[in-house]
């Protein structure tokens, strides 16, 4: 079937033959490495390492020809769903289209093959590729400073709790609690934990946003700070966030921005113009470095000016007129220190700056735009066969429920979503936030055309009225490489590698 | 103007049109008009991707460091291996590349299984019997694998030998300040960790971790029985950080006790990338399992009984434990573990091997030169060391690598650069100010290694 108007699914093309495992394939004696020419003294491994350290037998791998291992992970590849297969509205992961060039950047020999621990002369290209992203971020938040350095959004919320507690530290002011709403992301309660701080809970109002009379009622001087993401994980737009900002700085607290859904607001909108101290950015959702299958990311961190000196280092900068170069780094005055051990995921970060290179500012917005229009187009459109528990316009992704659907016909979220996967499009995310019940949520990002969304649309539409018929929906996905798997049982005979499966 | 986006101006017209609206500006009513920006953003203009990508190029020009430039005897975690072009075309598949975590097990068992195979591997690396499906890097590894060995100890006393790397340790410091785990660095004599007396460290001021490095940052290769015998009679928990090529001669860190080890997994695949991404490894023996941190993928079967694999024991997990997570890791760093997998699929039994008979041939033979040149003296006595090594030259280590960069080497790392000029518990000072940490991989010939070490001989007088 010609799909028409570029309409992005994949159903027709994934693999279903099992693949064996490397090891499975492997032969003894049989190898592809090839390795320099060197003329270097053959010394034997007796020669070079102690007996009391020598290890007797190699360590065992797999033993294959190069033609065996180009077939086998070309065969994997055919077994894995991706953004370049089809759409992916894998809500709050912001899973767009990944501009192929920002793999060639990735890829010049003068960025990849650069070592870390080149001093700030030899590696020039690079600092200044730091110094104007940091900038650009900065412009996009409304911040001060940005760090680069933490590896993840994960990492960024860290850093940006260790930043929360080196302020207040030092202005003598020892402070205990850290709110998050009850909509928040999984990992920002963790972070919480490890940045010293005990979570206090705020719950949502009917309208889906902080409860601002909750909120002050916990707000006192023993609170750090409150983390907040806005839009928020209901893709909504945090109405008050003035009078939270207000409210929460009042107590001499710290406003910290979860940056996941910034893809929502770019020239719209900044963190910083709406009362926010500390903004993480993820950047393999708004600025498009490929997810690769669950990381690498990258997570800078920006900062209002009075946190500017606890920021990690050492710190990539401008040098003024008359150094020696045009770049440098410097340790912040009390900086909290190092959080990665060189500089961040560079790569990551030159795909970053590459993406807005070829969008500039008025790119951005429209990239924002047309976010939010996709994400309300696809909410008018199934607000007949979904409930939609917050009715109201949205940002950048729209959480639907399978609520009624279930209650009349015992269809849940999670079958919605396998069953969709037959249609060659990624399920939403299930079951997120959690503060929804049967909880589908849809981010069907910029890069999406509104044949896609037709299709897409029209595959939901195909699954609620296939619930309302009465088909076994508990049964699907059918046409994948593999079927529902049993994860109980993953988990209770754990077989984590291929030596742990025994006689299987 | 390009940019990615599919809309043309009749279907934005005809959505708008479908949500009742007149106009994009609409679509963020809800966004108070006070907070709203009024102006756009102050970016650079847009540019089309050939103006983009001959720009970086010339960035690329600006870093003089490139391996391609420079022959490159640095290390320090971060080494020049060889990655061959099957290695770039297979784990660059754009179905590695442009997936997520696989919440869909049913189309995400490429991935999956070659994480799996990844688990496999490195667990065969460490000695233990399950590894994870990778961390952030080394130092996010060393980290995780702390606050393991507090959680599981219940001591939040660590004691660190100065033989991790200081850029390691600077992170874990930075940590501790959340968790409150007290870090005491153990200083290194003549390069490996004298530990205290055992005698007496009891109670609250007894360890409840003990990291060590094998080989250490210095190269020096760590006696791990000593290590293993302090945790005997402290009750502490073993980590160690151990290098995955220099692994393979070496007997394993499990088989020599650790409880835990971890990684930087950069030399099985990963380019340099001036520092990122790479990859953390970690690996437990089987009692700490339920406190693994970041994915595990293990295999099941689907309804129809066929082998399938899936992200397991999520209950560990921070979206699921929330605030009572003692880990905040979300994702791993899953296509630089393919490209682990793949690499170590191209090596084999044998190229493994062979790639660390290599760097251990090279490491010897260059530093032997060196040591035979006026004024170039070990920093670390007699003791054995793999993969790299530390010298003192006669001037200082930023200046011979300043010198050394002009004449085509990247000559190691100043330790200056690494502990401070001031030195640490790993080096003194002097040593510190004029000190050189030299990395010899499989990559590097006898005639570079020759012209590198002529080249030094004449930069330091």
């Amino acid at each position: 079937m010609t799909a028409a108007g570029g309409r992005a699914t994949s159903a027709p093309i994934m693999g279903s033959e099992a693949e064996p495992t490397l090891f499975e394939l492997s032969q003894p004696g049989r190898r592809c490495w090839q390795l320099r020419t060197t003329g270097m003294p053959e010394w034997s491994v007796d020669d070079l390492i102690p007996a009391a350290h020598r290890r007797h037998e190699p360590v065992p791998l797999a033993e294959v020809s190069e033609r065996d291992l180009v077939g086998h992970f070309t065969r994997l590849s055919h077994r894995q769903f991706a953004v370049d297969l089809g759409a992916y509205p894998l809500g709050s992961c912001t899973m767009k289209y990944n501009p192929k060039l920002c793999d060639t950047v990735a890829g010049l020999p003068g960025l990849s093959g650069v070592h870390p621990g080149a001093p700030p002369s030899l590696s020039q290209g690079w600092l200044q590729i730091f110094v104007e992203l940091e900038d650009a971020l900065c412009e996009v938040t409304g911040m001060a400073a940005a760090t680069l350095q933490p590896a993840a959004g994960a990492a960024g919320e860290l850093t940006g709790l260790l930043l929360m507690r080196a302020y207040h530290e030092s202005r003598g002011d020892s402070r205990h609690r850290v709110i998050i709403p009850d909509s928040a992301h999984g990992t920002n309660p963790a972070s919480v934990t490890l940045g010293g701080y005990e979570t206090v809970t705020v719950p949502s109002d009917e309208r889906g946003c902080v409860d601002l009379a909750a909120l002050r009622s916990v707000l006192d001087t023993d609170v750090a700070g409150i983390m907040l993401t806005n839009p928020n994980t209901l893709g909504l737009f945090e109405e008050d966030i003035e009078a939270i900002a207000a409210a929460v700085h009042e107590v001499g607290g710290l406003l910290y921005y979860d940056g996941a859904n910034l893809n929502a607001i770019l020239g719209v909108v900044r963190p910083g113009d709406m009362g926010f101290d500390i903004v993480h950015m993820n950047l393999h959702k708004t600025f498009a470095t490929p997810h690769g299958g669950g990381g690498p990311g990258a997570g800078p961190v920006a900062v209002s000016p009075r946190l500017v000196e606890f920021l990690p280092g050492p710190r990539p900068v401008r040098l003024p007129a008359g150094a020696d170069a045009d770049y440098g780094v410097v340790m912040p005055a009390r900086s909290i220190g190092r959080v990665h051990s060189w500089h961040g995921n560079a790569l990551v970060l030159a795909r970053a700056l590459a993406y807005m290179e070829v969008h500039g500012g008025d790119g951005l917005r429209r990239v924002a735009e047309r976010a939010v229009l996709n994400a309300n187009w696809i909410r008018k459109r199934l607000s007949g066969s979904y409930d939609v528990p917050f009715d109201r316009p949205c940002m950048h992704e729209v959480v639907l429920s399978a609520a009624s659907l279930r209650k009349r016909y015992g269809t849940k979220a999670l079958d919605v979503g396998k069953r969709l996967l037959e249609f060659g499009f990624h399920a939403p995310t299930v079951y997120f936030p959690l503060i929804v019940d049967e909880a589908l949520m849809i981010e069907p990002t910029e890069t999406e055309s509104l044949q896609t969304l037709e299709a897409l649309a029209e595959a939901l539409e195909t699954i609620a009225a296939e619930a309302a018929a009465g088909e076994p929906l508990g049964e699907a996905p059918r046409s994948t490489p593999v079927r529902r798997v049993d994860e109980a049982r993953a988990a209770r005979t754990l077989v984590p590698t291929f030596d742990a499966r025994g006689g299987r | 103007m390009p940019d990615y986006l599919p809309h043309t101006e009749a279907e934005l017209a005809q959505m708008l049109a479908f949500l009742g609206l007149s106009s994009l500006d609409e679509l963020f009513a809800a966004v108070p008009a006070a907070l709203r920006l009024g102006r756009g953003l102050a970016l650079v203009d847009g540019s089309p991707e050939p103006d983009v990508l001959a720009r970086f190029e010339a960035l690329g020009e600006a870093n003089r460091a490139r391996s391609d430039r420079l022959v490159c005897f640095a290390g320090g975690g971060a080494y020049d291996h060889e990655v061959p072009p099957v290695v770039r075309a297979l784990a660059g598949r754009s179905e590695f590349v442009t997936s997520y975590t696989p919440y869909q097990a049913e189309v995400a068992q490429g991935c999956l299984q070659a994480v799996l195979e990844f688990q496999t591997m490195v667990a065969r690396l460490a000695g233990l019997p399950v590894a994870n499906a990778s961390l952030y890097d080394g130092a996010n590894a060393l980290v995780e694998g702390v606050n393991l060995g507090v959680a599981a100890s219940g001591r939040q006393t660590v004691w660190v030998s100065s033989g991790i790397a200081p850029h390691w340790r600077a992170v874990l410091r930075t940590f501790a300040a959340g968790t409150g785990h007290v870090l005491v660095d153990i200083p290194l004599e003549d390069g490996v960790t004298r530990w205290p007396e055992a005698v007496g460290v009891s109670g609250a001021e007894a360890p409840g971790v003990l990291v060590v490095g094998y080989p250490n940052y210095l190269g020096c290769l760590e006696d791990i029985g000593a290590a293993r015998r302090m945790c005997e009679a402290t009750g502490a928990v073993l980590v160690v950080a151990a290098d995955p090529v220099a692994a393979s001669l070496l007997r394993s860190p499990g088989e020599c006790g650790a409880d835990v080890v971890v990684g930087e997994g950069q030399p099985l695949g990963t380019a340099l990338s001036f520092g990122g991404p790479y990859l953390g490894l970690f690996a437990v023996a089987q009692q700490h399992v339920g406190r693994l941190p970041g994915r595990l993928v293990g295999e099941t079967v689907d309804i129809e009984g066929t082998r399938a694999y899936v992200a397991t024991l999520r209950a560990r997990e921070q979206d699921i434990r929330r605030e009572k997570a003692t880990s905040n890791v979300c994702t791993n760093q899953t296509l630089m573990a393919v490209y682990a997998a793949v690499q170590l699929g191209w090596l084999g039994t044998s190229g493994l091997r062979e790639v660390a008979l290599r760097c251990a041939r090279g490491t010897r033979f260059c530093r032997e030169a060196l040591l035979g040149l006026d004024g170039v003296e070990p920093l670390t006595g007699t003791t054995p060391t793999v993969r790299e090594f530390a010298v003192r030259t006669p001037i200082p280590g930023r200046l011979a690598i300043e010198r050394l960069a002009d004449e085509g080497y990247l000559g190691g790392l100043a330790l200056a650069d690494l502990v401070g000029e001031d030195g640490d518990p790993s080096v003194a000072g002097d040593d510190a100010l004029c000190g050189l940490l030299i990395a010899v991989t499989e990559r590097r010939t006898r005639a570079e290694v020759e012209g590198f070490v002529r080249t030094l001989d004449k930069v330091v007088r």
